[in-house]
């Protein structure tokens, strides 16, 4: 079973028609107390700030606390995936989840005048051979992201994929035992997307095989 | 890095897809959803549906076409025709949409793009705007005049002036659609492309003029342009999305070549 948390953060629809047409019908909660068991879905679009009093208000943040520790699977996607951090500059400094080191971090576009912010469109992935997130997804394919601000991670082990924009080589994908996230939106990122959230339904939430 | 996108768009007159041909009025070429849907699993980055009479006969735009669209593509797409305010931009992108283009009520109300983007993000909010050829002058210094309605009304506004102001307000990207060559199949407007990308931080989609893969090539390198947007070229001229990606990627363009169906 697959929950998806609704905490104010943009529009589920297309997160939840991506996993019917694998056909899976996800279940959307939109408090704490709704959580019945399963992995957990974690999207969100807007800003950091508003993103992360939404998820306080719901009581999310300690759902996904307890998730972690118990080693339930947990994928966050773009705002969900950069809150997982422990921090981000946008709205002048917000305090993440802290769930994986690191902060989120502005492009800057001094470093490569020639990229448009919000980096927008189709762009290509190196991931860390051997997740089952990204089983039988070839290496540079694309996924198709919206993003100002970008995912640093502390520890090197914690990028599970890699993309080049704005002179920054960031972290397209991060990772920590059962917990994942993407800044990309598998959700509409054609066939490759298609696989990363299917492989998301049958992972048991180990990093390797 | 980051890869030029190939836009495929279809033009929705009362929930059908159809293509104008000169003197003979409009032939029916689909159901734009099915059409949609097979352009996506061929290959194509993103989709734009254009309802061509809703603004004309007052009517909304078609949310259960939305809804159609939304839970059979797997890509991005775009909604434009018949939104005429910010609850109609809502109810597109909760009925599936990823954004919305405003084109002539961009331009009678240019609030509607700072109030679309406050409530969605900028990057919900396309300015769909149709420039025409009027050589360099004082009032429009690029050459290039904004037409609304169809093209039928000037509006005595620079392209890249109202390109400029509309990023500022809260568009996140551009359409531009040149009347000169839309539906010429000989080119872009590469002149006009070029000035609005080089005068703007957001992306550009070039539209109007494609008859061949060579085209996009060059819309795509000399125009400046961050995609390109194709219509008759696949619906009724015979090329596919694969053919026109190999075409630019063997032109050293970068494109997704999807690498499982």
């Amino acid at each position: 079973m697959v929950t998806i948390l609704d905490y104010g953060a943009g529009n589920l629809t297309s997160v939840r028609l991506a996993f019917e047409r694998l056909g899976e019908t996800p279940r959307i909660i939109s408090e704490a107390a709704q959580y019945a068991g399963g992995r957990i879905v974690f999207p969100g679009v807007g800003s950091a700030g508003s993103g992360m009093a939404g998820l306080r208000a719901r009581g999310f943040d300690a759902l996904l606390r307890g998730a972690v520790r118990d080693g339930v699977p947990v994928l966050g996607v773009c705002l969900g995936m950069q809150l997982l951090l422990a921090a981000s500059e946008e709205d002048g400094g917000t305090e993440g989840l802290g769930l994986i080191p690191g902060q989120c971090k502005a492009f800057d576009r001094a470093k490569a005048p020639e990229d448009k912010i919000p980096h927008m469109g189709w762009n290509t992935v190196r991931h860390a051979e051997g997740h089952p997130l990204f089983a039988g997804i070839a290496q540079e394919e694309a996924f198709y992201f919206v993003h100002s601000y970008f995912a640093a991670p502390e520890r090197p082990e914690d990028t599970l994929g890699q993309t080049a924009y704005c002179g920054e080589r960031f972290a397209a994908a991060l990772g920590h035992g059962a917990l994942a996230g993407v800044q990309f939106h598998p959700e509409r990122s054609g066939a490759a997307g298609a696989r990363l959230l299917a492989n998301f339904l049958t992972w048991e939430g180990k990093p390797c095989c | 890095m980051l890869l030029k996108r190939l836009i495929v768009c279809l033009d929705v007159r009362n929930g059908r897809v159809t293509k104008g041909v000169r003197f003979k009025g409009n032939v029916d070429v689909g159901d734009p959803v099915e059409m949609a849907a097979r352009y996506c699993a061929e290959g194509a980055d993103e989709l734009v549906f254009y309802d061509i009479t809703a603004s004309a006969e007052g009517r909304r735009c078609d949310l259960g076409m939305v809804a159609r669209a939304a839970r059979a593509l797997s890509v991005p797409f775009s909604v434009g025709g018949g939104i005429r305010g910010v609850e109609d931009m809502r109810a597109a992108l909760l009925a599936g949409a990823d954004k919305v283009s405003l084109n002539s009520l961009a331009v009678d109300n240019p609030a509607i793009l700072a109030e679309g983007a406050r409530a969605f993000g900028r990057q919900c909010v396309v300015l769909g705007m149709d420039a025409r050829r009027v050589g360099p002058s004082a009032a429009i210094p690029s050459g290039y005049e904004v037409v609304v309605r169809g093209g039928r009304q000037p509006t005595g506004r620079d392209a890249v002036a109202w390109a400029r102001e509309a990023v500022e307000l809260g568009a996140g990207e551009i359409c531009l659609n040149a009347i000169d060559t839309d539906g010429v199949r000989e080119g872009y407007e590469l002149d006009i492309t070029r000035q609005v990308s080089d005068a703007v931080g957001v992306p550009v989609i070039a539209s109007g003029g494609a008859g061949k893969p060579s085209h996009l090539v060059d819309v795509l390198t000399q125009g400046h342009a961050d995609a390109a947007l194709v219509a008759s070229m696949v619906h009724t001229m015979g090329y596919t999305c694969p053919a026109i990606k190999e075409a630019l990627h063997a032109a050293g363009i970068p494109v997704r070549i999807p690498r499982h169906a």
